[in-house]
C-alpha cells in the first residue's frame, strides 16, 4: 500500500505540471484570441490578413506538428525553450486560434443597435468596443471559452512526447515500473475529469456572476 | 435674420436600387422644433440617421452650424469628412431611437454618465451629479441604479433622453421614440418632450406617427413622401388644411387607423 502512495505521488506531480500548463496555455490563449478576433473585425485590412493568417494555420496544422515545431525547429534560429515554454506555447497559439473565432463571432452577434447607440454619444470605434460591445460579447463568449480550456487541458498530454513530465507521461512511467495498467490509467481518468470538472463549474459560475442583473432580475 | 442651424442640400440616399431620399433640401433654424411626418419608407428617419452619421449620403451636401457635416474644408476644398471631423461634427447632435438602445450591462447611472466622461473628459463626481439633475428632470431620479432590464419601455425611453442630453448637443433627433411603446406609457415619454421643448432652446427634429403630439409640439411640420419633402407648414395648415394630395390621402389614412389629430 505505502508503494501505491508513492507512485500516487508520482502521478499528483505530473497533475501539477498539467494544471501549470493549462493555466498558463489559457492565458496565452486568451490573449491571442482576443488579439486575432478583434483584429478579424478591424477596419485596417491589412491587420485582418495578419488575424487571418494565424487563425488559419494555427487551426489547419496538428498540435502535435506546432509542439514539434517549438521544442525542435526554433532552437535552429537561435529560440531555445524548456518542454514547459513549449508546451505552453504550442498549447496557448492553438486554442488561441479557435477561441479568436468565438471572439468574433460574440462581437459580431451583438446588435447593431448598440453599435449605433455608441456612435450616437460619439464614442471612439476603441471606446465603443471596450465599454459597450466587448463586455456583452463577453458573456457569449464565455460557455465556449469553457469548452476551449477543457480540449486545452486534455490536449496538455501531447507534452508528454517532449519528454515532459506531465499527467499522462507520469501515468506510463508508473506503468512501466509497477508493470500495473489499471492503477495509473484509472488515477489519470479520474484526475482529468475532476479537472474538468472544475473548468466548467468554474466557467458556469463566472458566468452567472456576469448575466447578474441583465434579464431583470437581481440575483 | 439668424443663420439655419441645419442646412440640407440636395441629398440623395438609395439603398440598393431603392432610392430613399432623391435630392432633398431643407432648413432647420436654431431652436425650431421640426415634426417630419410621412408614409414607411417616406426617407424621414432616413434624413435623421443621416443627419446622425449612421449612414453614409450618396450625393449632396450638409451644413451643421455653418460647417460641413460629410465633408472637411481643407484650402478651399472640399473633401470628404474622416473619422475626427465626424467626432468633432456628432457633439453637436444627440440622437434617441425607438428601441431605447440603451446599454443593458450598465446601470441606468453609466448608461447616462458613460459618454460624457469618455468622450468629454468629466470627472465622474461631476458627470453622475449632471446625471442626477437630468434623470430628475426626466422623473426617474430613484431608478439611479436600476438596470435597464428592470425598465419599463416608457422608462427606457425617458433614460435614453437623459442620455443623449448629457452631452448638451444643439440639436436633439427623435426617431418614433414612442412606436415600441405599449399605448398606456406614450403620454410619459410625450410629457418629457414637452417639457425639454419649453424649457430649452435646443433644437428639435421629431419623426413621429402621434399625429396629435406633432401638432402641438412642433413649429413646423414637413410631411415626406417617397423621398421628398411633399409638403410644409404650420401645424395647422398642414393637419387641417393640407394642400398636396398625397398628405391628404395620407392624413385620411392615419385617421382612419385610430390616430388622433
Amino acid at each position: 500500500m505505502t508503494q501505491w502512495s508513492g507512485y500516487l505521488g508520482l502521478i499528483l506531480q505530473g497533475a501539477l505540471v498539467t494544471i501549470e500548463l493549462t493555466l498558463m496555455g489559457s492565458v496565452l490563449a486568451l490573449i491571442m484570441a482576443f488579439l486575432a478576433g478583434i483584429g478579424r473585425v478591424s477596419r485596417f485590412s491589412i491587420v485582418r490578413a495578419l488575424a487571418t493568417i494565424y487563425i488559419e494555420f494555427f487551426r489547419g496544422t496538428s498540435i502535435f506538428v506546432q509542439l514539434f515545431w517549438a521544442y525542435f525547429v526554433l532552437p535552429f534560429v537561435g529560440l531555445s525553450l524548456t518542454p514547459l515554454l513549449a508546451g505552453v506555447l504550442a498549447l496557448g497559439l492553438n486554442v488561441g486560434a479557435y477561441a479568436a473565432e468565438v471572439v468574433r463571432g460574440a462581437i459580431l452577434s451583438i446588435g447593431r443597435e448598440q453599435y449605433e447607440a455608441c456612435t450616437a454619444l460619439n464614442l471612439g470605434r476603441w471606446q465603443g468596443m471596450r465599454h459597450v460591445i466587448l463586455p456583452q460579447a463577453l458573456l457569449v463568449m464565455l460557455p465556449t471559452f469553457g469548452n476551449n480550456a477543457i480540449e486545452l487541458l486534455k490536449a496538455t498530454s501531447v507534452v508528454s512526447l517532449i519528454s515532459l513530465a506531465d499527467l499522462t507521461f507520469q501515468a506510463q512511467v508508473v506503468r512501466s515500473q509497477t508493470g500495473s495498467t489499471l492503477m495509473p490509467f484509472v488515477s489519470v481518468l479520474v484526475i482529468y475529469f475532476v479537472l474538468a470538472l472544475i473548468i466548467s463549474w468554474g466557467v458556469r459560475s463566472l458566468e452567472r456572476r456576469m448575466a447578474r442583473g441583465l434579464d431583470g432580475v437581481r440575483v | 435674420m439668424p443663420a439655419p442651424i441645419i442646412k440640407v442640400d440636395a441629398i440623395s440616399k438609395s439603398f440598393g436600387t431603392f432610392k430613399v431620399l432623391d435630392g432633398l433640401s431643407m432648413q432647420v433654424m436654431p431652436g425650431e422644433k421640426l415634426a417630419l411626418i410621412g408614409p414607411s419608407g417616406s426617407g424621414k428617419t432616413t434624413i435623421l440617421r443621416i443627419l446622425m452619421t449612421l449612414e453614409k449620403i450618396d450625393g449632396g451636401h450638409i451644413q451643421i452650424d455653418g460647417e460641413q457635416l460629410y465633408h472637411m474644408e481643407r484650402n478651399g476644398r472640399l473633401l470628404p469628412a474622416d473619422e475626427r471631423h465626424l467626432a468633432k461634427m456628432r457633439q453637436k447632435i444627440g440622437m434617441v431611437f425607438q428601441l431605447f438602445n440603451l446599454f443593458p450591462h450598465k446601470c441606468v447611472m453609466d448608461n447616462v454618465t458613460l459618454a460624457p466622461m469618455l468622450t468629454k473628459g468629466v470627472a465622474r463626481a461631476a458627470a453622475e451629479k449632471r446625471a442626477m439633475q437630468l434623470l430628475d428632470m426626466v422623473g426617474l431620479a430613484d431608478k439611479a441604479k436600476a438596470m435597464p432590464a428592470q425598465l419599463s419601455g416608457g422608462q427606457k425611453q425617458r433614460v435614453a433622453i437623459a442620455r443623449a442630453l448629457a452631452l448638451s448637443p444643439k440639436i436633439m433627433l427623435f426617431d418614433e421614440v414612442t412606436s415600441a411603446l405599449d399605448p398606456e406609457l406614450v403620454e410619459e415619454v410625450l410629457n418629457v418632450m414637452r417639457k425639454l421643448a419649453a424649457e430649452t432652446d435646443m433644437t428639435m427634429l421629431l419623426v413621429t406617427h402621434e399625429m396629435g403630439f406633432a401638432h402641438d409640439f412642433a413649429d413646423r411640420v414637413l410631411f415626406f413622401d417617397r423621398g421628398r419633402i411633399v409638403e410644409e407648414g404650420k401645424p395647422d395648415e398642414i393637419f387641417r388644411h393640407p394642400k398636396q394630395e398625397r398628405t391628404q390621402g395620407f392624413l385620411k389614412k392615419i385617421i382612419a387607423a385610430g390616430h388622433r389629430v
